[in-house]
């Protein structure tokens, strides 16, 4: 039954690709989308399975937060590319930025890649098998690449490029990693599944382990954008179609925090959590920095919002090295940054249809050119810098409160300040687009699937900030437990 | 059998120098092509002392097929497309990549030393020549130009994980190993297409002049 939630989008994925069904991809698309997730809303409705230490797909806790986070992001991308692939029908387009003529990949590839891309994800949701989830990241790495240089121009190419062979070698590294507990546990487990390690982790080599997590950690870390294996991020970010960035950030980015996350169940659970921990604090406070650092100057507001998402991966990075209530914080702000993001994301790009520039200072007056999509990127600013009354002010509060209660002073004065850095320039770059006098020639059209999608992620946030269900917060607290206190 | 795992692992040694020292792609194809046969024959000399299971024979013969033959016909496609059969002017000559790399592989034996006497692995050559694979295909990746060259850097980069990965057959399950050829297989063919939409777009495919993406 778990298996549907990667056989829908896949099936759907497959036959997208073949050219019969050209008239029905779009709907194949939202209909694969809604199937998802409801079949997730199904699983989430009951109750997790006993921690099986054979079994190579289940549920548990962190998997279940993460897989419920990919499936509302994808709906609410899909829903956005019902209207935006519309547009781009037209083959040929002229470049927003330089003004060359390009052809956009055929349509059946970006769809069927879009489609493999969730059903990837899921699985790296699912995999309880170390080996099944390297494999499962890898992949979404492979289906990911067609998406980012849908428009074929020599930018997205480069972007395209960058992104597979440093994640590619990333990956390999952290596919050694893995081999590394393997080798570890040789002789005291049997297998790889996540359960049996975290039993028999005690009894494993901690030379080996601790090799295993530095391997892990650059591996994933490159994946998940950590600096300073960030790289390729701000480049496929601001290169991509608007709904494939909030994708990549809001949920692909997650997945990589997942496999990290289960190297660190190991490290606790072999009572090495202390090492793996500071490496995961160190590696977050320093994507802070360099994101901070590459935000003051910034001109690009797609590149301004993919250094956003640095700086909140080092924030995850953080929350789940220090643990406890620090990690239970790490969780929600998984949750807030995955809506957050996406939601701006889709915002820029309808920023970038209507005005047709990435650059910031020539985006002026949106909200009289752009009503709606005006308001959210003002309340878009205003929730990615964890102001109140958003969800990331709870999260963000609660893994200082985690720091402080756990000693960590200085941890949580550098945390603090470049928060502070951070506000500082997007409060000078962000809102000043909304207001002002808007260039000429803008078209005023905001089509109901270009606002509605932002407008229900922005919502979410907005609830989360004044109310956090009982609910979510035992399964927070539950995926937060299953990393382990250290 | 250990005698057999040596000299191949010798064989291994010898490849990734030859792949420092050799400027033609086609070579460099070869040499990816012939690693994965001794990648192949390790998987058996190793698992020779016990009775052969039906799982490590599938997984050496894929592993050959597909890294000795599937790939290498890819990349020769992809060669020909591009139309390049050297790597001009590279960024560390090739004289000094092969002394980085006898350099590289004097500290692999030297790092390995803590790791190989806790482990449990077969062969006492096994970890420093995995190693040694490893960074070779790092120094190829970083210090060559071409994006196909990049290519095979990550090959052999791949090869070394997997020399490491083999010395465990018995304990990794069929999916996964397959999972891992077939991610391989995949990812060689996605990257083709991108070498060959790059050199469509700039008919170059100088990876360093692709530079107009930065902060």
């Amino acid at each position: 039954m778990l298996l549907a939630v990667v056989l829908i989008p896949a099936v759907a994925g497959l036959a997208v690709m073949a050219p019969f069904v050209k008239r029905l991809r779009l709907a194949v698309l939202l209909l694969a989308a809604v199937g998802h997730a409801s079949a997730v809303a199904w699983i989430c409705s009951r109750p997790l399975a006993d921690n099986n230490a054979d079994a190579w797909i289940a549920l548990d806790a962190p998997g279940r937060l993460f897989l419920a986070i990919t499936s509302i992001l994808f709906l609410a991308a899909a829903t956005y590319a019902i209207g935006y692939l519309r547009n781009e029908e037209n083959r040929t387009t002229k470049d927003a930025e330089e003004g060359f003529l390009f052809r956009n990949e055929p349509m059946n590839i970006f769809i069927g890649c879009l489609l493999l891309f969730l059903a990837t994800m899921s699985l790296v949701c699912i995999s309880q098998h170390l080996g099944l989830l390297w494999v499962a990241v890898e992949a979404t790495t492979l289906v990911s690449a067609p998406l980012i240089s849908f428009h074929r121009h020599h930018r997205s190419l480069e972007a395209t490029w960058k992104y597979l062979l440093i994640c590619s070698v990333g990956i390999a590294l952290a596919l050694l990693g893995i081999f590394f507990i393997a080798a570890a546990g040789q002789g005291v487990v049997h297998g790889m599944n996540i359960h049996a390690l975290t039993k028999a982790a005690g009894k494993m080599d901690p030379v080996w382990l601790k090799a295993a997590f530095i391997l892990l950690i650059v591996g994933y870390g490159t994946k998940m954008g950590l600096a300073p294996m960030h790289n390729w991020l701000p480049d496929a970010h601001s290169e991509s179609p608007s709904l494939v960035s909030a994708l990549l950030s809001g949920a692909l980015l997650n997945c990589a925090f997942l496999g990290l996350l289960r190297g660190q169940m190991v490290m606790s659970a072999a009572g090495l959590g202390e090492f793996s921990g500071g490496l995961l604090v160190l590696l977050g406070l320093l994507s802070m920095i360099v994101a901070a650092v590459f935000m003051i100057r910034q001109s690009d507001y797609k590149r301004l919002l993919a250094y956003s998402s640095v700086e909140h991966m080092g924030i995850l990075a953080i929350g789940a090295g220090l643990g406890g209530l620090a990690a239970t914080g790490a969780m929600l702000h998984a949750v807030n940054h995955s809506f957050t993001k996406g939601m701006l994301f889709l915002v820029a790009g309808n920023l970038l249809a209507a005005h047709r520039t990435k650059n910031i200072h020539e985006v002026r007056g949106v909200l009289t050119t752009l009503p709606i999509t005006g308001c959210l990127w003002v309340g878009g600013f205003l929730a990615i810098t964890g102001a109140p009354p958003f969800g990331m002010f709870i999260s963000e509060l609660t893994i200082l409160k985690g720091a402080l209660q756990g000693g960590h002073i200085v941890v949580g004065v550098v945390y603090l300040a470049a928060l502070a850095v951070i506000f500082i320039s997007m409060a000078r770059l962000m809102p000043p687009m909304a207001f002002g006098i808007p260039a000429a020639q803008i078209k005023t059209k905001e089509p109901l699937w270009a606002v509605a999608p932002p407008l229900a992620l922005g919502l979410v946030v907005l609830t989360m900030g004044l109310y956090v269900p009982e609910s979510l917060w035992n399964a927070l607290r539950a995926a937060a437990g299953a990393i382990g206190a250290n | 059998m250990s005698i057999l795992t040596d000299l191949l692992m010798m064989l291994l040694v010898l490849t990734n120098l030859r792949m420092l020292a050799s400027s033609r792609v086609a070579v460099c194809i070869q040499n990816v092509a012939i690693q994965a046969v001794v990648l192949g024959a390790i998987t058996f000399s190793l698992s020779a002392h016990a009775a052969i299971a039906a799982g490590v024979i599938v997984v050496a013969i894929s592993t050959v097929a597909v890294k000795g033959l599937v790939l290498p016909w890819l990349l020769r496609r992809a060669m020909k497309g591009a139309g390049i059969g050297r790597e001009i002017e590279p960024f560390v000559g090739y004289a000094s990549s092969v002394l980085i790399g006898a350099v590289l592989l004097g500290l692999c034996f030297v790092i390995a030393r803590p790791l190989r006497d806790t482990s449990h692995a077969g062969a006492s050559m096994l970890i420093p020549v995995a190693m040694f694979t490893i960074l070779t295909g790092l120094f190829i990746i970083i210090s060559r130009r071409k994006a196909l060259t990049q290519v095979l850097g990550y090959l052999t980069m791949e090869n070394g994980v997997c020399v490491f990965g083999v010395s465990l057959a018995v304990e990794e399950p069929l999916l996964v190993e397959m999972g891992i050829l077939l991610d391989v297989l995949v990812g060689v063919f996605v990257m083709g297409i991108v070498i060959h939409q790059i050199n469509r777009e700039f008919d170059h495919i100088d990876t360093d002049r692709l530079s107009v993406l930065k902060d």
